[in-house]
């Protein structure tokens, strides 16, 4: 089918809107040639496109990118718990005066700028390679955006144990900021990194991440997406687990406009295991979207997409999740549940749970509900002497836990749901 | 301590009259049971006067120490020195036991303008009170009656009881689902909390609780009102002969 001018137009433009990166290594000008080539075929997202019926695509694509006033510097910076090593990024642009230097045990560190202008042969393997494999079946024009123009970010490669975690910050300057930020990321066999993502970043902020995690790693990823409230932003998650490794990334989203993560998941090796949680809380003019593509490939292979959303005053919440396990993948266990708190009648939930198999030794249930504050439960907590509103956040934040809950480490997960107590606290 | 006068509720959805025209009294420093056949009324006496939503008071008054029961939120009741041990205490996935009874009690305390307690505070009342009713520190530690047993929970609820003190307690149906261990449990934190400045409620079935709970006084309610009151005896009468003499001799239809 052809696909319509007004979408391929729209690519032309958001290719012409940011400079063509000059300077770079062969390897790295094949992959962004294949990424452009792939986003002039297909054309920007449309609201007609199967995967954005839901979310309307228009406002991440339109050109300037719309103003998101700054929110005041009162916010304490999250993670605060945990001694970090932060990577600072303002407007999208790496800020090396801010960051931590890029040295930590067991870890190498460079910005995206550098890597690409050399030839490192394990970052060819992974740099626009697993994002162009989630283009198939779903397209994501976006981040082939991201792939044929992003030139800031960071590329590490993991050897061991990293010694304490990697914190990239976005920090926000300008009102107006339009930002594309892509990070590429190796764990060796048997490597463990804990990476966490804070801050809104940028008015407008497109991030891809590539992880590629060899057997016998595990990847931990914790991000929370800044409370401004007019931002936008639209990320990509694409992991590809080997033998026996492991991946766990939980998003924390509080407000912004538009908010749409998408997570590209393959589990190529056996006995691999992949968790990919969510917990958002909106209010008013807010819109945020999980779009998950889960892939077993290998055996044996347990995945788990946990998704919650508290909304009110009008606030969408969009969760399209999908399981696909190959032909071959005996023993899958995959598993998928996506709830909405709606706590007025204006807010919206709209869920579209896939199951797809071609195995026939699988264990796949998925799940989906929406509904309101628990009257039973709202009783029994006031007649104990709770207030309405105390009861009615006790609940709504027992609600998200099962969310947060897929965080291993205890001390962020205690960090993120004290920020949400605040968060429900500020909008009595 | 609690007053109730002529009390007439309604369902708010259903349009049936449940009660009609409850008069009780239960001094300070008693035990009165209310013992009555299935629909009778019994339930929605105790959610009527805890302020669960879904009933309207068509008529009539209930006080706590002459303070307007009927015209405050649950939570205020519950401040007011008010408990009810639910008949089915409610399972809440998520909130942690300790955090709900700790919120619970500082609540009440600040709607009273007492000071709250500290972790530690709190954690030592607690931990006495839970020692008592042999229950574990694992359970604390649960979400809130997730994955308890049917006597875990009533005990928890007694839990509850003992920790937050309130003036005026109603136990409803306490005794379902408990077996003689755990009922002998539940009857001695009760008894250990039995003081002349506190009355009790206990709403029940079965006289074989009031063995264990001994009441000053015993109520039989049928059909919406309590229509005869006694003591003690009068459970055992009930015991022996189940409730049609008892309602045939006060005139009441027999179902």
């Amino acid at each position: 089918m052809a696909v319509p001018a007004l979408k391929l137009d729209a690519a032309r433009a958001l290719l012409a809107a940011w400079p063509e990166p000059a300077g770079e290594a062969h390897w790295a000008r094949a992959a962004r040639a294949q990424a452009e080539r792939w986003l002039r075929e297909c054309g920007a997202p449309a609201r007609r496109d199967e995967y954005w019926k839901f979310t309307d695509p228009a406002s991440l694509i339109v050109e300037p990118a719309g103003e998101a006033a700054l929110l005041a510097a009162d916010e304490v910076p999250v993670f605060q718990t945990r001694d970090t090593h932060r990577l600072v990024f303002v407007d999208g642009v790496f800020s090396p005066e801010a960051s931590t230097p890029l040295e930590i045990a067991g870890v190498e560190i460079a910005p995206l700028r550098e890597v690409l202008g050399v030839d490192i042969h394990w970052a060819r393997e992974v740099f626009g390679q697993l994002e162009a494999a989630g283009q198939v079946p779903v397209q994501r024009p976006l981040a082939a955006l991201n792939t044929a123009r992003a030139v800031e970010g960071c590329v590490i490669r993991v050897t061991g144990a990293a010694s304490r975690p990697i914190h990239f910050v976005y920090r926000r300057k300008a009102a107006g900021a339009d930002a594309m930020v892509r990070h590429v990321i190796r764990l060796e066999p048997g490597a463990d990194l804990t990476l966490l993502e804070s801050a809104a970043g940028a008015a407008r902020l497109n991030t891809v991440m590539e992880v590629e995690i060899g057997d016998g790693a595990a990847f931990h990823h914790v991000r929370t997406q800044g409370r401004d409230h007019q931002r936008r932003a639209v990320t990509g998650l694409f992991a590809r687990l080997g033998r026996e490794s492991r991946l766990k990334s939980f998003t924390l989203t509080v407000n912004g406009r538009l908010t749409r993560n998408e997570a590209f998941v393959e589990l190529r090796g056996d006995d691999a295991s992949a968790h990919v949680a969510g917990a958002c809380v909106g209010d008013g003019d807010f819109h945020h979207d999980d779009t998950v593509f889960v892939t077993h490939a290998g055996q044996g292979c347990e995945s788990r997409q946990v998704f919650k959303k508290v909304l009110r005053g009008g606030a969408v919440g969009v969760f399209q999740g999908k399981i696909l396990v190959k032909p071959g993948a005996q023993q899958t266990d995959g598993y998928q549940i996506s709830q909405s708190l709606l706590l007025d009648e204006a807010s919206q939930f709209l869920a579209k749970p896939e199951l797809e198999i071609y195995a026939d030794d699988v264990k796949c249930s998925h799940g989906s509900t929406s509904g309101a504050v628990d009257e039973t439960s709202l009783f029994y907590l006031t007649s104990r002497g709770i207030p309405k509103q105390t009861a009615e956040e006790l609940l709504i934040l027992a609600f998200l836990d099962e969310a947060i809950a897929e965080i291993e480490d205890e001390g962020l997960a205690d960090e993120l749901r004290e920020r949400l107590a605040a968060w429900l606290a500020r909008r009595r | 301590m609690l007053t109730i006068e002529n009390l007439h509720v309604r369902l708010e959805e259903e349009d049936k009259v449940i009660l009609r025209g409850v008069n009780l009294e239960v001094p300070a420093g008693q035990v009165h049971a209310i013992m009555g056949p299935n629909g009778s009324g019994k339930s929605t006496l105790s959610y009527v006067l805890s302020g669960r939503d879904g009933y309207e008071v068509t008529e009539g008054t209930a006080t706590l120490e002459g303070a307007d029961l009927l015209g405050m939120e649950p939570e205020e009741r519950a401040a007011a020195g008010l408990f009810l041990a639910f008949q089915y205490p409610v399972e809440i996935p998520g909130v942690g036991n300790l955090t709900f009874l700790r919120t619970a009690l500082n609540a009440q305390r600040k709607a009273r303008g007492e000071d709250e307690l500290n972790a530690a505070e709190f954690l030592k009342v607690v931990r006495a009170e839970a020692k008592a009713l042999n229950i574990d520190a694992e359970m604390l530690k649960r979400p809130v009656n997730v994955g308890f047993s049917g006597g875990e929970k009533k005990r928890n609820e007694i839990l509850q009881m003992a920790v937050l003190q309130p003036r005026m307690c109603i136990l409803d149906e306490t005794d379902s689902g408990l077996d003689v261990d755990a009922m002998k449990l539940v009857a001695d934190g009760v008894n250990a909390l039995r003081s002349p400045d506190r009355a009790f409620l206990v709403i029940t079935h079965y006289q074989r609780l009031l063995d264990h709970i001994v009441p000053d006084v015993v109520h039989i309610m049928a059909d919406g009102r309590i229509v005869q009151s006694g003591g003690p005896e009068l459970a055992i009468e009930v015991e022996t002969n189940g409730y049609a003499d008892i309602l045939r001799s006060v005139g009441e239809r027999v179902a």
